[in-house]
């Protein structure tokens, strides 16, 4: 029955001469994510509105699915295009509509006619009052309510007559590829893939840097970690994946600083060398999934010790978050069954029994002066031969 | 090079088994239950193949049903004997060490009304008889005790352990669950007093997603999976032709020198346990000599995480298991070093080695060589 879609979109409207480029990624946006679906679409920019036709049968539900994953779309209605043929036919096609769509259901509603063809014989109001009639005539669940509807059945005449009143919900923010880029540091855990899918949700492109640690972590917590950045490219689209072989530099670091200072000294190489993967891949930022207080390494100290040996930017969005919050986050985006695999990642294997939750800033750096010898060079190698997984 | 020491996960197959089934896949592969010519072939090789499996188990014919798999027979035989004996009693034991495949169906039955005894094992992993024999009552309907420790390999007193049930009650039906026992030991369930026997065809190189349930004559259990009526209607389902004929073959292969390979096996399962006795804190579970399998050593190597271990091994090429120690949240879960009473820090360090006739002494010699070189490396490294 639908032949096209409606996208009504977020914050684009808002911006000013610069708005076309908005609509240009968000165009491109959705026709990438339906590149997949079954059926032949067009997406078109008209009239300070965003189309979706289709050409003969296509998977209505896939393509639904589709667009409320492209960030940047408020709302998605799916429309039913008739041809002017007469205002009898109209009328017609406008109450087959109502009891298709609502059956026999209990609904108030307005028709809000448009006539983008001024040379329609009717004006808009007449439209309103008599397709009002006719549906109050077939319809009799459906009331009359101009001031707070249930629904607006929508009429616009133009080349054709399209008609909708459904509003789907999209996932809302802007496009991606509209806000620059940034590395997520991702782990297989369930905060990081919420994390990466914010950021990405505001337009920005998104890279990941992911820390194994072979053979203390397995290579299904590695498979499972692009799996992660799997589901999340459905959202944000491509992400290069870079996996660092970190064990060396575990390792090291156990042997050479204190136990408990562990953790937070090695979060601060991980940060240094996503910087490093960063400044290659032409990235402005760095996302985590770190909240104030989750663990020892993230209270508001080991984030202050961390941020430290930062130069860029860190990005981390769910910094205020509860953990159910962020809970609900993934069982949403559909990370949650994947990120609770039991597979250990390569935080938890050394982590002492009692970690610094005040880290010094002062006495780490001295703890770290025990790894001049050789940190440098084994960082250098831990970015040279990490692997890229290009994950679409 | 490639040592494969996780047999008892499962086996390579044979070349003659994988030749037998392609020609069964691509040449006579017509249903057994069909009239024409093409169903008679194929319903030669299903005869046959039973045929071999009744004569490897000094069976009858009619005693074997061919199913999915080690897990199906298990759970045909337990839900199966409690559904057709529900009228004789409502109680089963079994043990706290038996393989999920036999403990999921019980905690179901136990969930449906059933009462249930779950037995202790002793710090070797076995069953105390005298035990059993107070357990058992007029109520019992069924006893299920695994032949071979998949864990250990302890090999449990099936003999008396079968004199006892029946002596007690000998309407009890006793189950045994022979998965790991199988071409590694020469058994005649009717001897040992055995009504209800499993059987997994991959772990003695045959094919996988076959099994078998020997069920002696006259036991009363009902079917679980219905259909056509294929197998005297007992177990529905298109004959899996290649995967019978195929698991018969290599039953017929272990057991033809059934008695070469048990000693080819005790002398490398010896060569392993003397060699890890030299180690430093490693402690290999289980009893020892011929009361052990031949096939299976579990050792804990204190102070090392089992899967740690696993994946270093695993970077020489040498592939062993964890047990079923696999969560880092779920840590220590293996029901059976639970059961013998190994400590926590034994339960997270607990590794597998299972051998097959095919393991040499120059793999073991190489194992043995590595894990001196790398678990004093590892332990430096822990948790403190």
């Amino acid at each position: 029955m639908f032949k096209a879609f409606l996208i009504k979109y977020a914050e684009i409207g808002i911006k000013g001469k610069n708005r076309h480029i908005f609509e240009e990624v968000l165009c491109r946006q959705m026709r990438h994510a339906l590149a997949e679906v079954e059926g032949e679409f067009s997406v078109t920019r008209e009239m300070g509105r965003i189309y979706v036709r289709t050409e003969g049968a296509f998977d209505y539900d896939g393509a639904v699915e589709a667009l409320k994953r492209v960030f940047g779309i408020a709302g998605i209605c799916p429309v039913v295009i008739v041809d002017d043929t007469g205002f009898e036919d109209l009328a017609k096609a406008v109450v087959d509509y109502v009891k298709e769509v609502y059956k026999d259901q209990e609904r108030t509603f307005k028709v809000c006619a448009r006539r983008a063809k001024k040379t329609y014989p009717m004006s808009s109001m007449e439209m309103n009052s008599e397709l009002g009639g006719r549906i109050l005539e077939a319809c009799p669940n459906m009331k009359v309510d101009v001031h707070e509807p249930d629904l607006f059945l929508n009429v616009e005449v133009r080349q054709n007559i399209y008609i909708y009143s459904e509003t789907i919900p999209g996932p809302g923010g802007m496009p991606v590829g509209t806000n620059g880029q940034a590395m997520l540091l991702l782990s297989g855990g369930i905060d990081s893939p919420v994390a990466g899918y914010m950021i990405a949700k505001r337009g920005v492109k998104i890279d990941a840097v992911y820390f194994h640690a072979p053979p203390y972590t397995s290579e299904r917590a590695k498979q499972k970690v692009v799996d992660l950045a799997k589901l999340v490219a459905r959202y944000s689209g491509p992400i290069r994946l870079h996996v660092v072989n970190f064990t060396e530099i575990q390792l090291y670091i156990y042997e050479k600083c204190p136990h408990d200072e562990l953790t937070i000294i090695m979060r601060r190489y991980m940060m240094k060398l996503a910087e490093m993967f960063a400044r290659q891949d032409g990235c402005l930022g760095l996302i985590t999934g770190e909240s104030i207080g989750q663990v020892a390494s993230q209270t508001m100290h080991s984030l202050a010790v961390t941020n430290e040996v930062c130069t860029m930017p860190v990005f981390r969005p769910l910094i205020g978050f509860d953990k159910q919050e962020i809970v609900d986050v993934s069982e949403k985006i559909g990370t949650y069954e994947t990120s609770v695999l039991p597979y250990e990642d390569c935080c938890t294997i050394f982590v002492a029994k009692h970690p610094v939750t005040k880290p010094n800033l002062n006495i780490i750096r001295r703890s770290e002066t025990h790894l001049a010898d050789k940190i440098d060079e084994m960082m250098d190698t831990a970015f040279r031969t990490a692997e890229l997984i290009e994950i679409s | 090079m490639e040592i494969y020491l996780d047999n008892s996960a499962t086996t390579r197959a044979y070349p003659e088994v994988a030749e037998l089934m392609t020609k069964l896949m691509l040449e006579d592969y017509g249903n057994p239950s069909a009239l024409h010519q093409k169903g008679v072939e194929a319903e030669q090789y299903l005869r046959r193949a039973r045929e071999t499996m009744a004569k490897i188990l000094k069976a009858q014919e009619k005693e074997i049903y061919f199913t999915s798999g080690g897990t199906e027979s298990n759970n045909w035989a337990l839900m199966g004997t409690a559904m057709g004996m529900k009228r004789m009693g409502g109680h089963i034991i079994t043990t706290q060490v038996e393989h999920p495949a036999v403990q999921a169906p019980i905690t179901f039955l136990e969930e449906q009304g059933f009462t249930v005894t779950r037995l202790g094992v002793d710090r070797e992993g076995m069953v105390d008889p005298e035990e059993l024999e107070q357990a058992v009552t007029p109520e019992t309907i069924l006893v299920s005790v695994m032949f071979v420790n998949n864990e250990i390999g302890t090999v449990e007193p099936i003999v008396e352990l079968g004199e006892r049930i029946k002596k007690k009650n000998p309407n009890t039906v006793f189950h045994v669950d022979a998965i790991q026992a199988f071409g590694k030991l020469s058994i005649c369930p009717k001897k040992l007093n055995i009504d209800l026997m499993s059987v997994s065809g991959h772990k003695f190189h045959g094919p996988k997603g076959i099994g078998m349930l020997y069920v002696r004559e006259k036991t009363k259990i009902r079917p679980l999976i219905l259909g056509g009526g294929q197998q005297n209607g007992m177990r529905s389902g298109t004959d899996n032709v290649p995967g019978a004929a195929g698991m018969a073959l290599a039953a017929q292969m272990v057991c033809d020198h059934l008695e070469e390979n048990r000693a080819h096996m005790y002398r490398i399962r010896e060569q392993l346990v003397s060699g890890l006795g030299n180690m430093d804190r490693v402690i290999v579970h289980g009893k020892q000599g011929e009361q052990a399998a031949p096939q299976i050593v579990n050792a804990s190597f204190l102070g090392v995480r089992s899967e740690v271990l696993l994946h270093t091994l695993e970077n020489e090429g040498i592939y062993v298991s964890a047990g079923s120690a696999c969560s880092s949240h779920k840590r220590g879960g293996s029901p059976t070093l639970t059961a013998i009473g190994a400590s926590k820090e034994e339960r997270e360090s607990a590794v597998r080695f299972s051998f097959s006739e095919w393991t040499t002494e120059e793999e073991i010699e190489k194992t043995l060589e590595v894990l001196n070189r790398v678990v004093p490396v590892l332990r430096k490294f822990t948790r403190k």
